[in-house]
């Protein structure tokens, strides 16, 4: 077994509750959770992997493939969503190249939609890693993936 | 640790001399909200600009970082406390403009009107409102909300100095039935959005035998375009472990989880630290007080799942399953939590708990309806001035919490509707702007209460588009489980993006309606059971949208984009070439200088070109309906 999931299994007692912080654990080491961890899971829960595999498809929290350096992440509040949250997606979906859902080529960059930051007074906003970058526009996009040192020889 | 009553008297003396050193310090005292909203507009530098000016300017005296007061539109938000003078709000604050405060009013004894929001206290600066009296502030109650953005939120001692803990002493006193008789007096209502009665709640969990009870609190605000939780867990997090407490102890149960979203990293962190604290003071622990109390707190971190909001779900949530409901009765109050007696209430409620035993169920019932008694929070957003967090007497209408407090709509734009309740209620629409804001007219309008998200949406905002956004939101946050809600919310997102694409009928509507019907009655969970509101509302109060939609193929409020196009005022435009660099598919045609033609054939409609163009007043037009062929 992996020396990473050894140190994460240390700090849980094997409990059928700890599923899900166990996989938001392994996201956090691994920035995804990779198929195998699933397994090892259920052995150490002792329960079958379908429990495991069923809990970690059912959160939106949870992806399956790794992540680009970079996480940008769209609100799609209704606040958002008044105040032209689609347009500001549909504008880095072109930035980047890349949809909803997916990391650019040279990962640099994820992006996904997320239910609502809870900034909705500051809207549109989106997240960058931790960050929330609030009354978004087109323009302040294109110098933040400016800043964000974009990957190509413009 | 804090062991007997004595014990807390010298704690609350201990937390009074704390307090005062930011109340009535010789020093200057300033502080900084830096709860997510403060954050995300740059309290953070703000923060580090004044530590910086204060080092510079040796000045002698202390900054703290304080969580949300509410007024977001106003973010990053500074306070500076003088003890010769009234403390005094400054708004819109940027490291610059920190530095100038520092420089004036904190060296200087300058306060400087321009930046200020107003004055705490009743002596006046002149050019600075006083407060509370601002039309913003005026009509608002505030009790929830009382502490947030005054106290440090990490700081134990600022809690108990303002009477916190206190309601926890005075409930251990009291048998769980007395308990129980204060909430029911006292009229508290849950203000997760169902409005079930408190006491009545507790009562179900306190007669049960049961081996282990728990105490839930539903920290998973999952409502897009509500924050109210999310301000009070980082601002005030003591007052939801309070409740909590209060809670254990009159149903004797032992144990109690905090379900918090993951998307809420500050908030998770604010309570773990307040957490911490209540255990090294003996507050939550074994033995608490030196009674044979016992109550152990547990936070648990969401997966981002909207559904897990209902108790169900977040109950199988917690234990470690998919966040499927299952079907009442049984209530969690009888078999909840692996089987178990559970109480699960929203932040709200509980700290609404804390403030009624911290007073008394009068003060508690002094403010609100004959059925719905008390102050709400709510997150007002949108298109509204003053965007923020409020807190209002129940009772309250419509109107006076958008144009009085709120400032009414920016930009001289017309007031369509407002929404409440998120996903789950309904848009009311202008003239019934005057519907006191309780939990039974609310409903009769067709909405609900909620947890308190309203969202104000004006002329620009599309109706049918609005309710097709709830239902693509539902869709997707449907679990699985039942069939009304996994199919039925797929089927009316069908067709509701037909009416928007461009390709809906007239049928379609009533059919529409229909399956809305069927839905709510045949849902397992309040999530069917309320999904379809956000479009019978719609198609109650605007079916002539609808209407334009499907017969006329027209946008009324120019946002569906199969049903508008862009075109360029020939008599406005100055050929600037901003439109024509920014437009990502190349879909405008001009040379510098001269009039700029956009060819709606190729153009996507993504809106940058109207975004772009400086000309005041603008030089492009949204016109609703489809393009007229014969332009060639």
């Amino acid at each position: 077994m992996d020396r990473r999931m050894e140190s994460i299994f240390a700090k849980y007692s094997g409990m059928q509750e700890e599923i899900i912080p166990l996989l938001q654990s392994v996201q956090e080491e691994y920035g995804y959770i990779p198929e195998e961890t699933m397994l090892e899971i259920a052995r150490f829960i002792k329960v079958p992997e379908s429990k495991v595999y069923g809990a970690a498809t059912f959160y939106a929290q949870f992806r399956f493939t790794p992540m680009g350096e970079n996480r940008v992440m769209v609100c799609r509040g209704t606040a958002c969503h008044v105040k032209g949250a689609p347009m500001i997606l549909e504008e880095i979906e072109r930035e980047l190249n890349i949809s909803e859902g997916e990391t650019t080529a040279d990962g640099k960059y994820s992006l996904e939609t997320v239910a609502c930051i809870g900034c909705c007074s500051l809207a549109p906003c989106i997240m960058i890693n931790k960050k929330v970058e609030a009354n978004m526009t087109p323009k302040k996009l294109a110098k933040i993936f400016k800043k964000g040192g974009k990957n190509d020889t413009e | 640790m804090i062991r007997s009553e004595q014990d807390f008297k010298n704690l609350y003396l201990q937390a009074t001399q704390e307090w005062s050193k930011v109340e009535s310090s010789m020093d200057p005292v300033m502080t900084v909200g830096t709860a997510t909203c403060g954050r995300s507009a740059g309290s953070l530098e703000v923060l580090e600009a004044l530590q910086n000016s204060f080092k510079t300017c040796s000045i002698n005296g202390s900054i703290i970082e304080v969580g949300c007061i509410g007024l977001c539109y106003n973010e990053p938000l500074v306070t500076i406390i003088k003890n010769s003078r009234p403390a005094v709000f400054y708004g819109k604050i940027n490291p610059k403009r920190a530095k100038e405060l520092v420089e004036q009013h904190v060296l200087g004894d300058h306060p400087i009107p321009e930046y200020a929001l107003g004055s705490l206290g009743e002596e006046k600066i002149k050019g600075i409102p006083r407060f509370f009296d601002t039309s913003t502030l005026k009509p608002q109650v505030r009790k929830i909300l009382k502490k947030c953005g005054i106290i440090d939120p990490t700081n134990l001692l600022h809690y108990v100095a303002h009477d916190g803990y206190n309601g926890l002493m005075r409930a251990m006193k009291l048998h769980p039935t007395q308990i129980i008789e204060e909430l029911k007096s006292a009229g508290l209502r849950g203000r997760g959005g169902a409005g079930f009665p408190t006491g009545m709640k507790w009562e179900f969990a306190v007669g049960q035998k049961a081996e282990r009870k728990y105490i839930v609190c539903n920290a998973d605000e999952g409502d897009p375009g509500a924050f109210m939780n999310r301000s009070v867990l980082e601002s005030d997090p003591h007052a939801v472990l309070e409740g909590m407490l209060i809670a254990g102890y009159t149903i004797g149960a032992e144990e109690g989880y905090i379900y918090c979203r993951a998307e809420y990293p500050l908030a998770l962190e604010r309570l773990r630290i307040a957490l911490r604290q209540a255990e090294d003071m003996g507050f939550i622990g074994d033995g608490i007080l030196g009674t044979d109390l016992n109550f152990h707190i547990k936070i648990k971190e969401g997966a981002g799942a909207f559904v897990c909001g209902e108790e169900t779900a977040l109950i199988a949530s917690i234990e470690g399953r998919r966040g499927m409901p299952t079907t009442r009765p049984p209530y969690p109050a009888i078999s909840g939590l692996w089987g178990m007696p559970t109480i699960i209430n929203n932040v709200e409620t509980l700290a609404s708990v804390s403030l009624l035993f911290q007073n008394s169920p009068e003060w508690f019932a002094q403010h609100g309806t004959e059925r719905s008694k008390g102050t709400k929070t709510f997150s007002l957003a949108g298109k509204v001035r003053n965007t923020g967090l409020i807190e209002v007497p129940l009772g309250i209408t419509l109107r006076q919490i958008i144009f009085d407090i709120g400032g009414g709509i920016p930009n001289d734009r017309e007031f369509k509707a407002v929404q409440t309740g998120g996903p789950s209620g309904g848009c009311i629409p202008k003239d019934l702007l005057d519907t006191p804001v309780d939990y039974d007219s609310l409903k009769a309008a067709g909405s609900i209460m909620g947890s308190g998200g309203l969202v104000v949406m004006d002329e620009d905002t599309c109706m049918v588009d609005v309710a097709r956004y709830f239902l693509d939101f539902t869709r997707k946050e449907s679990c699985g489980e039942c069939v009304p809600c996994r199919l039925g919310t797929k089927q009316m997102l069908d067709i509701l993006n037909d009416i928007t694409g461009g390709n809906g009928t007239t049928e379609d509507i009533d059919l529409l309606a229909e399956l809305a019907e069927g839905v709510k009655l045949g849902s397992l969970c309040g999530l069917g059971q309320t999904a379809p509101n956000p479009v019978l509302t719609t198609i109650r109060y605007f079916r002539d949208e609808y209407e334009a939609h499907v017969k006329e193929k027209r946008c009324p409020a120019r946002v569906c984009k199969a049903l508008i196009y862009y075109r360029i005022i020939p008599e406005k435009c100055i050929g600037c070439q901003s439109c024509f660099k920014i437009c990502p598919v190349n879909a405008i045609n001009g040379e510098p200088k001269k009039v700029h033609v956009i060819d709606v054939e190729t153009c996507i409609r993504c809106g940058l070109c109207y975004s772009s163009c400086p000309v005041k007043g603008n030089a492009i037009e949204i016109i609703p309906g489809l393009p007229e062929k014969v332009e060639v």
